[in-house]
């Protein structure tokens, strides 16, 4: 039976591992106040109360430690979930993720599998100070090994860390902070999988905007816009960085044959950089125009009062999309 | 080797001169600072005091973007600053306003960061203050390395490196400490144990008799201090000072103070800890026990505390207004073609926005 309810992205990730913990006596939530606080941005409310200290705790305040002991318990026989407080935070766990988690089932010919998820709210738009806000996806999805998704609705996040925690790779599942409080009706049953498998969020025809995480709502809010200006905008929302769906991304840039890459992160060396090669390699001949890139400067995340200046907006989305070559233009 | 590591152990209880009802405590084995010293120290607390409050204002006011309270660890930081020599370096952490500002800091400027700017706010060498850190314990290694260098250069620099409980448990805090121990760096570690981290109490954190002795271990003496008792805090960080100075080494010491407020504004505490724990402390105030020592009236210092404030509302009250072009202009030390492109890019598009206006 699939049961709805209307729900925010932290109450639908809160959900998932509530339905995890319940259903997998192996699963365990740890990390930095995810206790009796239930996380800085209460994912993990209550978990604590409804399921002990066994299955949920507060670790001491060490990054390197709690990715590094979420390896040895998954190389016994549990899944561990554990939480990075903000993104910027998980940089002492960089050894521990980069050498071990990542490398651990290619280094034992495939003999011992590490089933753990690094959870990390991820990303800007929320008026955060310096460490709070940086889009780390690129570290992640150039070390061979992990997963790395980003969901981008509620219904998204539910389904994709129920898939996360079942998987027998480890995920680097990545929240973006912004979209926390976004409500929506979530499917709370089994799912069609989601890793690995980019959706068309909007059907369009003129050109295709590709996006991930925080950017999905940009894309489309864009695509709105256009519509009003007589142009048709297809959205793409890749929720798997890695891996990547390349059939659904090149099928539907070659329905366009035009395509703009909306990214939150620096554009140097990114995952939209990353995007736009393999869509050219793939897609040349259905192209009518270089592939465009929106994506935040090349610069540290700047704070409050700058970030509108920063983040990719609709305006900067459109012109982009303007530049594509237009023939009637 | 050495077999004996007592010298290293810190003693049973927090060292106290004053207590809690401001009588000099018996017995103390150290000689409390002379009354010019604590009146300048009580000077400085009841400014830091009204520097935390006003902060606290701002932020609901939404002034600052987020502020770390020091309300009750004030002796802390004073003590914290004052003990050093112009020459001398500090090493903050983002709750360590008040020492910032201690240390000569406009608060101004100290403030810079938390109101949302895009840089620390202060020239680090004008007054010898790091940048304050944020991410937990990574600044000591720095501590360690700005010492070791003075020791090379032949400078007789001190540092102060500052950090909380919870940094403890980052690995940073624990090479740093055995860095400054095999290079005999001239590093003074205060740790501010304010029993929380976020959250978090001191006992999830550590399963040590006591934060000091994690030197032991490092070969680092430790030493614990009543961290509301500006007294002790004078004189334990002061002999501290003075022994690295003379090139004994680094020392770890643990002041046991309290978090009277939440995290930040944006924490809330009473999902974690009740009322009365906090009630307990506050009879432990470091400036009530400190102005009954000294059987003065805090109203004297007022005057000064109160221009403090208002200095920090006019520069807090006045709006930023972004400039583009310094997000590029720091980034390396000059920027790179990319950049500048991009500056141009950012440019030309605030430009098209005025014209459409
Ligand atoms: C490496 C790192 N991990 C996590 C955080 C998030 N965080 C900010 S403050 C804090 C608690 C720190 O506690 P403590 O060291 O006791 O200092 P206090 O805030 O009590 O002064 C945490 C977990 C951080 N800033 N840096
Ligand atoms: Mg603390």
């Amino acid at each position: 039976m699939t049961r709805h309810e209307k729900l925010s992205m932290a109450q639908a990730l809160n959900r998932a591992l509530r339905d995890a913990l319940s259903d997998d006596p192996t699963v365990v939530v740890f990390g930095e106040d995810v206790g009796p606080l239930g996380g800085v941005f209460r994912v993990t409310d209550g978990l604590t109360a409804e399921f002990g200290e066994d299955r949920c705790f507060d670790t001491p305040l060490a990054e390197s430690g709690i990715v590094g002991v979420a390896v040895g318990m998954a190389m016994n026989g549990m899944r561990p979930v554990v939480e990075m407080q903000f993104d910027a935070f998980a940089y002492p766990a960089f050894e521990q993720i980069v050498s071990h988690v990542a490398k651990m089932r290619n280094r034992t010919r495939g003999r011992v599998a590490l089933p753990m998820v690094i959870r990390i709210p991820y990303a800007g738009g929320i008026g955060g100070v310096e460490h709070h806000c940086d889009s780390s996806e690129a570290y992640y999805a150039h070390t061979p090994g992990l997963h790395v998704v980003a969901p981008s609705t509620p219904a998204d996040a539910y389904a994709m860390l129920r898939e996360a925690i079942a998987s027998p790779d480890p995920v680097v599942f990545l929240e973006p902070k912004k979209l926390y409080w976004s409500k929506e009706e979530v499917e709370l049953g089994p799912r069609p999988p989601a890793i690995g498998r980019a959706v068309v969020r909007r059907e369009g025809t003129d050109a295709t905007l590709i996006a991930y995480g925080p950017s999905v709502p940009v894309a489309l809010e864009a695509a709105e816009v256009a519509d009003r200006e007589g142009r048709s905008l297809q959205v793409v929302d890749l929720r798997s960085i890695v891996p990547f769906d390349d059939e659904t991304v090149c099928a539907a840039v070659r329905s366009t044959g035009r395509a703009v890459v909306v990214a939150e992160a620096s554009g140097f060396a990114s995952v939209s950089s990353e995007i736009v090669a393999r869509v050219t390699e793939r897609c040349f001949h259905s192209l009518a125009a270089p592939i465009r890139r929106v994506t935040g400067f090349d610069i540290p995340y700047p704070p409050p009062k700058y970030e509108h200046l920063h983040l990719p907006g609709v305006d900067r989305v459109l012109d982009a999309v303007d530049d594509l070559q237009w023939e009637d233009s | 080797m050495t077999g004996d590591a007592d010298h290293l152990l810190p003693s049973d209880t927090p060292v106290t001169l004053i207590d809690a009802h401001g009588h000099p405590v018996a017995d103390a084995g150290r000689a409390l600072p002379d009354d010019a010293a604590l009146r300048r120290a009580l000077a400085s607390l009841i400014t830091a005091r009204r520097l935390n409050d006003q902060a606290y204002a701002l932020v609901r006011q939404g002034r600052l973007a987020v502020y770390p309270s020091s309300h009750g660890q004030e002796a802390c930081q004073i003590a914290a600053a004052q003990v050093l020599d112009e020459g001398d370096w500090l090493f903050p952490t983002y709750r360590d306003t008040a020492a910032v500002v201690e240390r000569g800091v406009d608060p101004v400027e100290a403030l810079t960061l938390l109101k949302g700017d895009w840089h620390c706010g202060w020239d680090p060498y004008e007054h010898r203050v790091a940048p304050h850190a944020t991410p937990l314990a990574t600044q000591l290694p720095h501590a360690v390395g700005v010492a070791h260098a003075a020791r090379l250069r032949g400078e007789p620099t001190v540092v102060m490196a500052l950090c909380g409980d919870g940094g403890t448990s980052e690995g940073d805090f624990h090479e740093a400490l055995n860095f400054a121990a095999v290079l005999k760096a001239p590093v003074v570690f205060l740790i501010q144990n304010n029993e929380y981290a976020i959250s978090v109490p001191l006992a999830r954190q550590t399963a040590a008799p006591s934060l000091a002795h994690k030197g032991v271990g490092y070969g680092l003496p430790g030493e614990r201090v009543d961290g509301n008792d500006v007294a002790a805090l004078l004189s334990v960080l002061g002999n501290a000072v003075i022994r690295a100075r003379a090139g004994e080494g680094p020392q770890l010491i643990e002041a046991h103070t309290y978090r009277m407020q939440a995290h930040t504004n944006a924490d809330d505490a009473t999902r974690y800890r009740a009322a009365a724990d906090v009630e307990a402390w506050t009879g432990r105030d470091p400036i009530v026990r400190l102005s009954a020592y000294l059987s003065i009236d805090e109203t004297a210092f007022r005057a000064e505390a109160e221009r403090v404030a208002e200095h920090v509302r006019d520069g807090l009250n006045r709006d930023i207004e972004p400039d583009p072009a310094q997000l590029f202009a720091s980034v390396y030390s000059s920027p790179t073609p990319q950049l500048r492109e991009q500056a141009a890019q950012l440019a030309d598009e605030l430009d098209r926005e005025v014209a459409a206006r």
